[in-house]
């Protein structure tokens, strides 16, 4: 029937995003009052990209990272408003036994500390086969084989002898390895990384992010890398997207944002250095000041105590997101006044 | 593994030798010996006579020699022989231990069922009505007194609705067959389980709903969540052998105060133990036997260690590492 009626010529929309987010909110209910962890958040990732979430210590961005996942400390976090929807499903409206389904199969994450993240006490081959029984049950031989596969594909050498291993046996590199083998093995479309390389050493990180992207590249799932380190954006994103106190307060190519960052904020966070590509594993740089607790945001834009350009209005109103150029998106009332100008490359 | 094991019975020897000379000593400084209690109850005051006796029983002897005999003799499971019963005291033991053992067994086993489950209820539902159920009635029986536990118990179903005996351990007169006098048994047994039971599950209850509450926090639950499994299944597998390890140790505590954790409840029930074969044995002097129930004890206490360390061993592969 749906055959006969739909009118064959018409154009097809664009193809909307593997994963969209839009107005996104959490709100944490403490004593202090409703604190809004994560405020009007919105994002987009489609299929084989990699989005870069970055912002220092605090700025929400694992509380946002929870709540795609819908796994936010509860209490006190909760989804207050806004949507997730992965290949067109709203995940904040599904129940929590249809969520259990989409976690670990469609939509997948890795948390930051590899050594904490495996139960100490089974054996990591177990604790592979068990997502695969959860999602994609088969016989028991079937699915050994299958996580057995996987540890060779994350590159864990002599993976048969590993499989019988606990955590402890294992070094942090190898257990992060085996965190996204679970993470990947039934295929997710959209995979979340809270800071997967934070707690390694650095040569460990290269390898744990090339891996990551090698991944992807064969898989052509859309990725969410949350990180500190600029160098990780540089090297692994398409897109990045700036946090400050639960807010996006700026987005764009990873191209566009490096060379023209238009947030004080953001160029708080590349330094005064040329440029920061320059320095493929430069940390975010210091800006004096710290982000504000939730509980006593200033009035205004929340940058507004820490900000060199602040002026009377960062005081008094809250700037929203302005789009200064196309799949760019900025809340800043100094770009929105000088435009040009402020959006000179850093150091220029 | 087997080197825990070793280690554990290599402290066995040097903790019974301990506690020999350590109880040996401390009878030696107490006033009196059973020859004064037993020659007063008997009327006897020829000083002739206590002074046979006296030789008999080898008090004549230095301490020190009486020490070394007596450890030479328990090292050939020879405890001596107690003059009140007229049998060797490990007969006189053998005979309380099967009755004070299956009690105490059968209490634990019920704490440990009702506390676990009841903790891990409390932990899962964390906050709620249910918690604090839970919570009030774990307060409720840790602090009520055990007899006064047994004595409502026994007023309940024995004097009121008369479905279970009030004391003892067997009716006189059931002879049914192993299966008869079991089930005889066990009737009798109930309500001095339950009562102790209730008491030890409020300990379990805490300790379980603590350790849960605290597994729970960790990441790698969080982890097993973001895999899709089921709440039930997060908690059964990731966080209930984890939350275990503080319950054995409780356990293993407990199991080593076998002997002497039951005798208010023992009395209550008037359960044939070895609390009030202890006690007896006190207030007459009658130390062979004294002696004889703390080297049983040390004994039980080092199974128990040897124990849970088994059980940790086999629940916590990074304790298996070292
Ligand atoms: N369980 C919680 N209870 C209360 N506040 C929390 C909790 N988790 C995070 N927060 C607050 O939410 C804010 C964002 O935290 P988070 O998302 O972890 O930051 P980030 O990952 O960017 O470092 C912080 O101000 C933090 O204090
Ligand atoms: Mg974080």
């Amino acid at each position: 029937m749906a055959l006969i009626d739909a009118p064959p010529l018409t154009p097809l929309p664009p193809a909307p995003a593997l994963l969209s987010v839009s107005d996104l909110e959490v709100t944490l209910f403490t004593r202090a009052g409703q604190l809004k962890a994560v405020d009007r958040l919105s994002l987009e990732v489609a299929a084989g990209e990699t989005l870069a979430i970055v912002g220092e210590s605090g700025c929400g961005k694992s509380i946002s990272a929870l709540a795609l996942m819908r796994l936010l400390p509860e209490p006190p976090a909760k989804i207050t408003g806004g949507s997730v929807r992965l290949a067109g499903r709203d995940l904040t409206r599904l129940s929590e036994g249809e969520m259990q389904r989409v976690r670990g199969k469609d939509l997948a994450m890795i948390f930051q500390d590899p050594m904490s993240a495996l139960n100490p006490v089974l054996t990591v081959g177990r604790q592979i086969v068990e997502v695969i029984a959860r999602h994609d049950p088969a016989s028991h031989r079937a699915m050994q084989a299958r996580a057995l596969e996987l540890m060779r594909k994350v590159r864990i050498p002599d993976a048969e002898r590993r499989f019988n291993d606990y955590p402890h046996q294992l070094s942090g590199g190898m257990n992060q390895r085996i965190v996204i083998a679970m993470a990947i093995a039934c295929q997710p479309k959209v995979l979340v990384a809270d800071e997967p390389t934070t707690a390694l050493d650095v040569t460990i990180q290269a390898q744990i992010l090339d891996l990551m992207k090698e991944l992807q590249a064969e898989t052509g799932m859309g990725l969410i890398i949350i990180t500190h380190d600029l160098g990780v954006v540089a090297e692994t994103a398409d897109r990045v997207l700036v946090m400050y106190a639960g807010r996006k307060v700026e987005d764009g190519t990873v191209d566009a944002v490096f060379d023209r960052p238009l947030h004080p904020y953001t160029r708080g966070l590349m330094g005064a250095t040329p440029s920061a590509t320059l320095q493929p594993h430069g940390r975010l740089a210091e800006i004096p000041g710290s982000v504000p607790a939730l509980a006593d945001l200033p009035a205004g834009c929340a940058f507004n105590n820490r900000c060199p350009i602040a002026f009377a209005r960062c005081f008094a109103e809250r700037p929203g997101l302005t789009m200064p150029a196309p799949a760019r998106s900025v809340a800043c009332f100094a770009v929105e006044q000088e435009g040009v100008r402020h959006g000179d490359p850093v150091g220029a | 593994m087997r080197r825990i094991l070793l280690r554990r019975f290599a402290q066995i020897i040097p903790l019974i030798l301990g506690v020999i000379v350590l109880n040996f000593a401390l009878i030696q400084m107490s006033p009196g010996s059973f020859l004064d209690v037993m020659t007063a109850e008997q009327q006897v005051s020829d000083p002739a006579m206590i002074e046979r006796m006296r030789v008999l029983y080898g008090m004549d002897k230095p301490v020190i020699i009486q020490l070394l005999k007596y450890i030479w003799s328990v090292l050939t499971l020879d405890f001596g022989y107690s003059y009140r019963q007229n049998e060797t005291v490990l007969a006189v033991i053998m005979q309380a231990l099967p009755a004070t053992v299956i009690l105490m067994l059968a209490s634990i086993a019920i704490a440990l069922l009702v506390g676990v489950l009841a903790g891990v209820v409390a932990a899962v539902k964390v906050n709620t009505l249910w918690d604090n159920l839970i919570s009030v009635g774990a307060v409720f029986f840790f602090a009520a007194p055990t007899f006064w536990l047994g004595i409502m118990l026994m007023i309940v179903f024995s004097v009121r609705l008369g479905w279970l005996p009030v004391g003892g351990m067997r009716d006189i007169g059931v002879d049914h067959g192993v299966i008869g006098i079991a089930l005889d048994v066990m009737r009798h047994l109930a309500l001095p389980a339950l009562s102790l039971g209730l008491f030890y599950a409020a300990m379990y209850t805490r300790v379980m709903r603590a350790s849960m509450l605290e597994v729970f926090r960790h990441d790698f639950v969080r982890t097993a969540r973001a895999k899709g499994l089921s709440g039930a299944q997060v908690v059964v597998r990731h966080v209930f052998r984890n939350a275990l390890l503080p319950v054995v140790t409780l356990l293993g505590l407990q199991l080593g105060t076998v002997l002497g954790g039951s005798v208010v409840i023992e009395t209550v029930f008037s359960w044939p133990d070895i609390g009030s074969l202890m006690l007896d044995s006190v207030m007459s002097r009658n130390y062979p036997v004294v002696l004889g129930v703390l080297v049983l004890s040390s004994l039980i206490v080092a199974v128990a260690n040897a124990l849970v360390d088994i059980a940790y061993f086999r629940l916590d592969p990074r304790i298996r590492a070292r």
